[in-house]
């Protein structure tokens, strides 16, 4: 299939191409914009791939919501770009041995582990449900570690709300119970107005 | 041979254009007539006439709203971020027709019958809000500024909320196919239809709709009231018209998707033959008709929600309600009732 070439070799390329924009871009805004175009393509080869549940996740979780947090955040930042820039210099062969450390155990790993010689998968039949199969290995095959990596999850949300949470005396929250509890009577009471009779 | 030619030639491309263009083009005159009818239905609920200059009682409106906008030009406000200001209406304005992919009017008949459409339509109505954001970013204006973040906000917040009652739906049909989903109600007329063993999921679903689209009683983003006009402040002319294309185009997506998930999309309220004999197509379009006035009899009843009332409405109200609706679909389904329920 040529034309599914074209576009794998179209989508990596922009995908490659907007995750160093990402990194290389001097605004804020426009990296978090590029890191939404690389999301955008890799969830366009992972339907090109055939799994177009893992795809359209991606899009749901990190553009639709992810993402708009952050830009969100972002926007709001006034970044001061000169600060920013101090001690690139100083960081530089820090960050380049991380960077070249990580690169090599990733080549360790792919050289001597089964990982790197995986066999191409066969044909995918017409009409396979990737969201059943996936559904129904995770919660039957995978239940308890996907269960317990849920729960650590919702460990780190109570966490981070705990951790966030001041509760300030003297502020003018409304108290919604309260506000719900209100009836007409309570506000406003009709007086009769109309004089004695004439 | 010649089937291959058929399947994934030139062909293929040339009937996905035609298809594209059938869904298109009756899609953009809906969105041009349903500004008239929102103008006339508010009009005669305001006991005044609405437009009714231009043609036949106004019926030609559309047309010059849309001339007007044309020709007017598009001013770039000088401290704007000049491309993320063009590309924002664009944003907000692909998304909205895109979703209309996976769409279907009737037994598999949609641009893309796509296994996954429920994940698609929500993956990608999700996306509209970057238009919105961008836009209120690069205007450089506290307006639009304010409007984008209450957008970005509300979003997030509702789109909680419409995901699980999409759940419930998805519980009970036990497929993302929108297609398997209406005919997953089929059998006894409107008693079959998903609004009512999902009676919250269904109320949930298009207050959120309601919600995501920005339309009253939570137009926050806009907020004429207090921030002018919210993200589209400083836009103009056909910029300024695809923020408004793009709102109607999901008004519209909001009400059929509704129809499809809880009404019972093409099938008829009373299995008679007298009812199944209309086209089941027109079925579809008058629910999505009788909910898209709904949206206009809400924005004209409503006053607008305060900002903090919508989130607490959103994370307080919604996503609990959703939750615990889960749990019971969940529990029904384990009992006798799943004979009744699926």
């Amino acid at each position: 299939m040529i034309i599914t070439t074209v576009l794998f070799y179209l989508f990596s390329a922009i995908l490659l191409g907007s995750a160093t924009a990402v990194i290389t871009a001097r605004n804020p805004v426009y990296a978090s914009l590029f890191l939404v175009l690389a999301f955008f393509n890799a969830a366009a080869l992972f339907i090109l791939l055939g799994a177009e549940f893992l795809g359209l996740i991606l899009i749901l979780v990190y553009v639709g919501a992810v993402m708009v947090l952050f830009l969100f955040v972002v926007m709001m930042l006034d970044i001061n770009l000169t600060r920013l820039k101090e001690g690139f210099l100083s960081y530089l062969p820090l960050g380049l041995a991380i960077a070249i450390l990580g690169v090599l155990e990733l080549a360790v790993v792919f050289w001597t582990s089964p990982l790197g010689h995986i066999p191409a998968p066969g044909p995918i039949p017409a009409n396979a449900d990737n969201t059943r199969a996936l559904g129904v290995l995770l919660y039957t095959h995978y239940l308890y570690p996907f269960e317990i990596a849920a729960v650590i999850l919702l460990v780190a949300i109570i966490a981070a709300i705990a951790l966030t949470l001041r509760r300030r005396q003297g502020t003018k929250t409304q108290s919604i119970d309260a506000q719900m509890a209100v009836r007409a009577k309570d506000r406003i009471s009709l007086v009769n107005l109309r004089g004695p009779e004439q | 041979m010649m089937h291959d030619f058929y399947q994934t030639g030139w062909w293929a491309v040339i009937w996905s254009i035609i298809k594209i263009l059938i869904v298109v083009v009756p899609l953009l005159l809906g969105v041009a007539y349903l500004t008239l009818a929102e103008r006339k239905v508010i009009g005669y609920m305001q006991v005044r006439l609405g437009p009714n200059r231009v043609g036949f009682r106004g019926s030609l409106q559309p047309i010059a709203d849309a001339l007007k906008l044309m020709f007017k030009e598009v001013i770039i406000p000088s401290s704007a971020n000049r491309f993320l200001f063009l590309a924002a209406p664009v944003l907000a304005f692909v998304p909205a027709l895109l979703v209309w992919a996976a769409v279907p009017f009737g037994p598999d008949v949609a641009i893309s019958n796509m296994n996954a459409g429920l994940l698609y339509v929500l993956a990608i109505a999700g996306l509209g809000v970057y238009g919105i954001i961008v836009a209120g970013w690069a205007s450089n204006s506290k307006y639009a500024f304010l409007g984008a973040m209450r957008a970005a906000a509300q979003l997030v917040a509702y789109e909680i909320a419409m995901g699980f009652a999409l759940v419930g739906v998805l519980m009970l049909a036990q497929t993302l196919n929108l297609s398997k989903i209406v005919e997953a109600q089929a059998g006894g007329g409107f008693w079959s239809w998903y609004w009512l063993p999902l009676f919250p999921f269904f109320l949930v679903y298009f207050i959120s709709g309601v919600a995501e689209t920005n339309r009253a009683p939570f137009d926050v983003a806009e907020g004429e009231s207090e921030i002018v006009a919210g993200f589209h402040v400083e836009y103009s002319g056909m910029a300024f018209a695809l923020f408004f294309l793009a709102e109607y185009a999901n008004m519209i997506f909001v009400s059929l998707l509704t129809t499809v998930l809880f009404l019972g999309g093409w099938y008829a309220p009373i299995n008679t033959p007298l009812l199944t004999w209309i086209p089941g197509l027109v079925w579809l379009l008058l629910k999505t008709a009788f909910l898209l006035y709904v949206f206009l009899w809400i924005r004209a009843t409503f006053p607008r929600y305060r900002y903090d009332q919508i989130m607490r409405l959103g994370w307080k109200v919604f996503i609990p309600v959703t939750i615990a609706w889960i749990v019971v679909v969940g529990i029904a389904l384990e009992t006798p009732m799943r004979a009744i329920l699926r």
